[in-house]
């Protein structure tokens, strides 16, 4: 142990100067477009893509990131390991594939038994991130409790969330109550399908990520 | 899960009760009791660590015929008043309630009302 004590001098400098790297993971619950807006980040700063997106639940059910994915915004920037992660949810049936959406059963159930261990994956990725971006249906109601809990255990580590209100493309979005909802955290409101306001979404990114603060360990 | 009486089983638990348990066993006898096709109503709900940590043993709990997992609605947690920092207090948990997801859904939630409702044909075999 050196001068520095537990900490490393790269952590030391991040406390004093702020952030010019950090793992981001995007989160929220199954059908918020989280890979949908993953895509989008990558292909405007990377011209790469995620992973595939469908309106079926939980298509998503392993995590997947890239590496270094530099942010610009002005004469700032920030780069970040993009963590696009599965959809938490508190249950998690076979049926509703099969009744709604048509999958067979044996599809149905494999697919269940992936999304259950999707949403445990997620939930162990909180554990390694500097700050998330919690992906909103607009068009849903917020006071869910995956948004509230996911809300709760980043708050009590403090770490920063951002709050990308989607899919503000479609007719009954309404981003001014998620705004309402959770005024104590920044919120965008965007569509990673078309790609609006995600240049006000990258500017928060940069400014709020960046910034300096002790996480706390839990 | 199994149901051995006829009817819907509400269990209202006491924040004594919850005392005295750690995180653990609070855990482990939430998804028992849920499990047993019991909806229970939390006096003093889990924080939000806990409610994570229920999510994940859940997940890993869930039987693809008998069990699909957990529908919980509860408040946001309590801040304190500068009194109660002073003395301490942290931010508390509120009133949760927790039940099998093939029985009990949420019609409704703001901040001052949780409304749901028993999943017809369900419970009462």
């Amino acid at each position: 142990m050196g001068w520095f004590g537990k900490s490393s001098l790269s952590s030391i400098i991040q406390r004093v100067f702020g952030k010019k790297h950090a793992k981001i993971g995007i989160y929220g619950p199954p059908n918020v477009g989280k890979t949908t807006l993953a895509n989008r980040i990558l292909r405007d700063w990377t011209g790469d893509i995620m992973g595939s997106v469908s309106e079926i639940p939980h298509e998503t059910r392993r995590a997947k990131w890239k590496k270094d994915v530099k942010i610009e915004n002005g004469n700032s920037s920030l780069t970040m390991d993009i963590v696009d992660t599965p959809g938490i949810a508190t249950k998690v049936d076979y049926k509703e594939f099969m009744n709604t959406y048509g999958l067979s059963r044996e599809e149905s159930r494999r697919r269940a038994k992936e999304a259950t261990e999707g949403v445990i994956e997620s939930i162990k990725w909180l554990e390694g991130i500097d700050g998330v971006v919690l992906v909103m249906d607009s068009t849903q109601d917020p006071f869910t409790q995956v948004n509230v809990t996911i809300l709760g255990n980043l708050e009590a580590r403090n770490l920063p969330v951002l709050i990308a209100a989607n899919k503000i493309d479609e007719d009954d979005s309404s981003p001014a109550t998620l705004k309402s909802a959770f005024p104590q955290h920044p919120v965008v409101p965007i569509s990673a399908l078309t790609g609006y306001n995600t240049e006000n979404l990258y500017s928060t990114m940069v400014k709020h990520f960046s910034k300096k603060r002790r996480k706390k360990r839990r | 899960m199994t149901k051995k009486d006829n009817g819907i089983s509400f269990n209202l638990v006491s924040r004594q009760k919850f005392q005295d348990l750690s995180s653990e066993e609070k855990l482990r006898f939430i998804l028992k009791e849920v499990k047993k096709g019991r909806i229970l109503v939390l006096e003093y709900g889990l924080t939000p660590t806990e409610q994570t940590s229920l999510i994940e043993n859940t997940m890993k709990e869930i039987e693809q015929d008998t069990f699909i997992g957990v529908e919980m609605e509860g408040y946001g947690e309590d801040t304190p008043t500068f009194l109660q920092k002073l003395f301490g207090m942290g931010k508390r948990p509120r009133m949760t309630m927790i039940g099998p997801a093939d029985l009990v859904k949420t019609v409704r939630k703001d901040d001052n009302m949780i409304q749901t409702k028993i999943i017809p044909g369900r419970g009462a075999k």
